[in-house]
């Protein structure tokens, strides 16, 4: 294997940094409970009103419009708990396709570390 | 921004940098680096701790090829302010803004080499479909990409998901060309720290 493949001092820095970021947002103190952080994260669950933003979020975040928080601020969402809930599907969508990639590396190359 | 806190919740002490910024830099404080300085033990300090290490941490990629993953994860997501910044920051690095033009432009018939445009076309992929295979990811070590280079551009792609998407939700206002080129500037001097 090239030299640059062997176990590398700062190899997890990467990693260690991103959960982190994750755990963090999850399980610290906020405004939101951790419960809403936590389905906000995994964009599921998410009542009515704050359904289209957090999904738009997600999925397609080009789409959000001042309306989308017009309508989670009517139904009684603070500022400081948007900020956090927005922040959570951003973060949970992007570990997703963190863990995808790497999971599918690992696959592409078990043989490799089998041999 | 979106969210008033954003545009007027910060302390003292950000309100005094923000103004310092301002005044040297000639140009109003992007939204990208104000939203690190609310509330930073959130998001932004650790956000910041993660993006540079992937960013700027060692790497066999090149801060510019780094800086061109940003951009073309961006182009993905249609999140016109990083795609601004990050076209100017990798323009920059490389000295040569129109292979960077290029790349955002026609991947297929840029002029980059073949494990570079290997690694954006997966990391494309896994942006705008959500999943990669291990087929997908076989093409990418096959032409020449090592494993590790393959995780440092994977953490490049879930900072700039998670940014994107802040830019969008939030509502970064966009720069000037030239407020993106001193930007770029910046990032290339100090980084995300």
């Amino acid at each position: 294997m090239p030299d640059e493949d062997k176990k590398r001092p700062d190899e997890d820095k990467k990693r260690a940094a991103h959960r982190a970021l994750v755990d963090r947002v999850l399980n610290g103190e906020g405004r939101a409970s951790p419960e809403q952080r936590a389905r906000a994260f995994s964009n599921a669950d998410i009542p009515p009103p704050l359904h289209a933003l957090i999904d738009k979020v997600a999925t397609r975040p080009a789409e959000v419009t001042d309306a989308d928080f017009a309508a989670a601020k009517a139904s009684g969402f603070s500022e400081d708990q948007l900020f956090e809930l927005v922040i959570s599907v951003a973060v949970g969508q992007s570990a997703r396709l963190y863990e995808a990639g790497l999971a599918a590396l690992a696959e592409a190359t078990v043989n490799e570390e089998a041999g | 921004m979106r969210l008033d806190i954003l545009n007027r919740g910060y302390g003292p002490g950000a309100k005094v940098l923000f103004a310092l910024i301002r005044m040297f830099s000639g140009h109003p404080v992007p939204d990208a680096a104000k939203l690190v300085f609310y509330r930073p033990d959130f998001y932004g300090a650790r956000a910041k701790r993660f993006t540079h290490e992937a960013m700027r941490g060692p790497s066999a990629w090149s801060v510019a090829d780094r800086e061109l993953m940003a951009a073309f994860v961006s182009k993905v997501n249609e999140c016109a302010f990083c795609v601004g910044a990050h076209t100017a920051t990798a323009g920059q690095a490389y000295q040569d803004g129109p292979k960077v033009e290029a790349v955002l432009a026609d991947l297929e018939s840029a002029p980059v080499e073949d494990g570079l445009r290997a690694t954006l076309r997966m990391l494309g992929r896994l942006t705008r479909e959500g999943k990669v295979s291990a087929e997908d990811m076989r093409e990418v070590l096959s032409a020449g990409v090592s494993r590790q280079q393959v995780e440092d551009a994977l953490a490049v792609c879930a900072a700039f998901n998670t940014t994107d998407r802040l830019a969008d939700a939030f509502g970064f206002e966009l720069l000037s060309p030239e407020g993106f080129e001193a930007g770029a500037k910046y990032l290339l001097k100090r980084g995300y720290r």
